[in-house]
């Protein structure tokens, strides 16, 4: 990982804004945080199935298992403290290093009390994640979505079809290893008098440039052990 | 039409052979057909390819086909830096370029850890306030076309032409601005533009009330719109609606209010806010929103201040184009920003905007490095164009064209 200047010096907050936010707003973000800090705390103490509920980057994000997702999709629906009425985005996130390489995001928006959770499971290529359109309508293409760019399976979802890509697309391209110039590209054959696939001919190959300079990339230079202690905050999540 | 009952329509506690013969439902089995509307359809708003199953003139179902101006924005993005992915917005949503940069903006700055500097949040509102007027014109004026009113389509592209040239003069660009940048805005207003913009601000209202005068009560736009497409507020929650169309089923929530950005917090507008939700109500909402649009302007240039317009740490904005004649450091803080980029610290963030057609959102993931690991792009339209099938159901074939053109499709923000 590299750890130029420049990302040292952005990752402190605030250091070079410009303009000071006023007062008030600064209040109303507070007291918006201490709202979503309860929520937390009540989703993470009262609410099992829970593997975590916590407020990163001042939004609230909670994980948990397929098997306890519709259950705590209906609370968060039904419940009159949490009131999320709207499934306003459900988007997948791959991270091929890992066990179960996908995350499937749910980002639930309540108009009553103005607040936004984060719900987020995990899953692989074969085992599905269980379907929320009978909460929420609205959840059939996010899903169907999901399906085709990144292979995510839904169980009780009577529609998974492609629904972004061209048909008879194969393949789900936002994965990583699914290359960014694709697989096969299209013609009009003047001789064939039809659209034909073939696969993809560049005359050069894709150039994926690396501009991060080597130098930076070494962490812990000989003799510097202190200040790379001081540097552990930047480390990735894994 | 009411006489023609469909086997789907019947509820289900009465298709029992026993309930059924009770309640005396006639079921009528008719030849229906199905008719491709689009994707080459003036109507269609672009790419829309909807297979439409027919009951004679009555639609049965309604069933779109998306993804035909699909370029996968979402992959590129995350083959590029920061920077480099900001002009795919512009592309999104090609009516209102402006409020998709905003968005990725925010979610960047928010990330990032820094805040534009005043001047800059004021441009912007204003230019986000002239871009919804830019798009509700395009969107009322073509609503009405689709309805058979040319006038308003030939009378709303010469206030299209005069916003584009303010986009102009402040960008270099008259649609793909890329104006809105992480910390601020690209450059500073041209000397003249702000009076030149409360010109505009003054005499367009004028217009507004010359688009009413041929539409607002129009017999024949009111025949062809009040009662058609009618979604209640439950439904509009529940299919995940966004901006005029939520307002217009009665909902009072507008994220400029609810959780304000930039400087919207520091103006004062009113939220118009229908009940009956059908295609006459949308339509009215975004004339109304048209008229709060301009208080914004106006009160903008009111407040906007000289100052700088980008946060002044030069790892994140370019340094100005005659220090780089003399500073090397200036010169190569010009070179890694537009090579290497900036590295964003690790983290998510789901931030949405009111974009003029609803909430629109971005949930970046970023992992250290100088590229977005995942950028989400939450559309509005792909929440209302998957309800059309819902709202155009039992309506007659003309009645799906109005829907289509009051629900503001645009393909570029639908497929991506």
């Amino acid at each position: 990982m590299a750890s130029c200047n420049c990302r040292r010096r952005s990752a402190e907050q605030g250091r070079f804004s410009v303009a000071e936010p006023g007062a008030e707003l600064t209040m109303q973000v507070s007291l918006a945080r201490g709202a979503l800090g309860a929520l937390a705390f009540a989703l993470s103490t009262g609410v099992p199935g829970i593997h975590a509920a916590a407020i990163e980057g001042g939004e609230l994000v909670v994980r948990t298992s397929r098997d306890r997702l519709l259950a705590l999709m209906s609370l968060l629906r039904d419940d009159p403290r949490y009131a999320c009425e709207q499934l306003m985005d459900l988007c997948g996130v791959d991270y091929p290093a890992r066990a179960e390489r996908f995350e499937v995001v749910y980002n639930l928006l309540s108009v009553t009390h103005n607040h936004r959770i984060r719900v987020i499971v995990t899953t692989d290529e074969t085992n599905p994640v269980p379907s929320v359109h009978h909460l929420w309508p609205c959840a059939t293409w996010w899903e169907r979505e999901c399906y085709d760019l990144f292979g995510v399976l839904f169980s009780g979802q009577p529609d998974l079809r492609r629904i972004l890509t061209d048909y008879g697309f194969e393949g789900h391209p936002l994965r990583k290893d699914f290359p960014l110039t694709g697989y096969v590209e299209m013609r009009y054959d003047e001789d064939r008098r039809q659209v034909v696939y073939e696969p993809v001919k560049l005359t050069q190959d894709f150039r994926n440039f690396d501009f991060e300079s080597p130098w930076e990339g070494i962490l812990t230079l000989p003799g510097d052990e202190k200040a790379h202690e001081s540097r552990q905050g930047l480390k990735l999540p894994r | 039409m009411s006489e023609i009952v469909l086997h789907e329509d019947i509820p289900e506690a009465l298709l029992s052979e026993g309930a059924a013969a009770e309640a005396e439902i006639r079921t009528v089995e008719i030849d229906s057909h199905a008719l491709n509307f689009g994707p080459q359809h003036p109507s269609a708003h672009g790419v829309l390819r909807l297979v439409l199953e027919m009951e004679g003139e009555v639609v049965a179902r309604a069933i779109p086909h998306i993804g035909l101006l699909h370029r996968g924005t979402e992959k590129l993005i995350e083959y590029k830096t920061y920077p480099k992915a900001l002009p795919y917005f512009d592309r999104l949503d090609y009516v209102s370029p402006m409020c998709e940069e905003q968005a990725f903006a925010l979610a960047t700055e928010k990330l990032l850890g820094i805040e534009a500097p005043d001047r800059a949040k004021w441009i912007r509102v204003m230019f986000a306030e002239m871009t919804r007027i830019l798009n509700h014109i395009l969107n009322l004026t073509s609503f009405g076309l689709d309805c058979g009113a040319l006038t308003p389509a030939l009378w709303g592209y010469e206030e299209r032409e005069k916003l584009i040239e303010f986009y102009e003069a402040a960008s270099g660009a008259r649609f793909h601005a890329n104006y809105f940048r992480p910390g601020g805005v690209a450059r500073d207003m041209p000397a003249g533009l702000e009076e030149r913009i409360a010109e505009w601000a003054r005499d367009f209202p004028r217009w507004i009330d010359d688009l009413e005068t041929l539409l607002t009560n129009n017999r024949i736009w009111k025949q062809r719109t009040v009662g058609i497409g009618v979604f209640t507020t439950e439904q509009a929650l529940a299919w995940g609606f966004s901006g005029p169309c939520l307002r217009a089923s009665g909902v009072p929530w507008d994220l400029r209010r609810a959780q304000p950005y930039d400087n919207y917090d520091k103006v004062t507008f009113n939220i118009p806010v229908t009940r009956q939700g059908d295609c006459y109500d949308r339509y009215l909402v975004r004339v109304a929103e048209m008229r709060e649009s301009v208080k914004i302007v106006e009160q903008c240039l009111a407040q906007i201040r000289p100052g700088p317009v980008k946060v002044q740490d030069h790892k994140i904005t370019p340094p100005p184009r005659r220090e780089m004649k003399r500073s090397m450091e200036a010169l190569i803080h010009h070179f890694k920003l537009f090579t290497e980029g900036y590295h964003v610290p690790p983290g998510a963030t789901y931030t949405a905007v009111e974009s003029p057609k609803g909430e629109f959102g971005v949930y970046l993931v970023a992992d250290g490095s100088n590229r977005p690991y995942r950028c989400k792009i939450r559309p509005t339209g792909f929440a209302h164009l998957q309800a059309i099938d819902e709202m155009s159901r039992r309506h007659m074939l003309a009645d799906a064209v109005a829907i289509i053109g009051s629900l503001d499709l645009v393909f570029g923000e639908i497929d991506r």
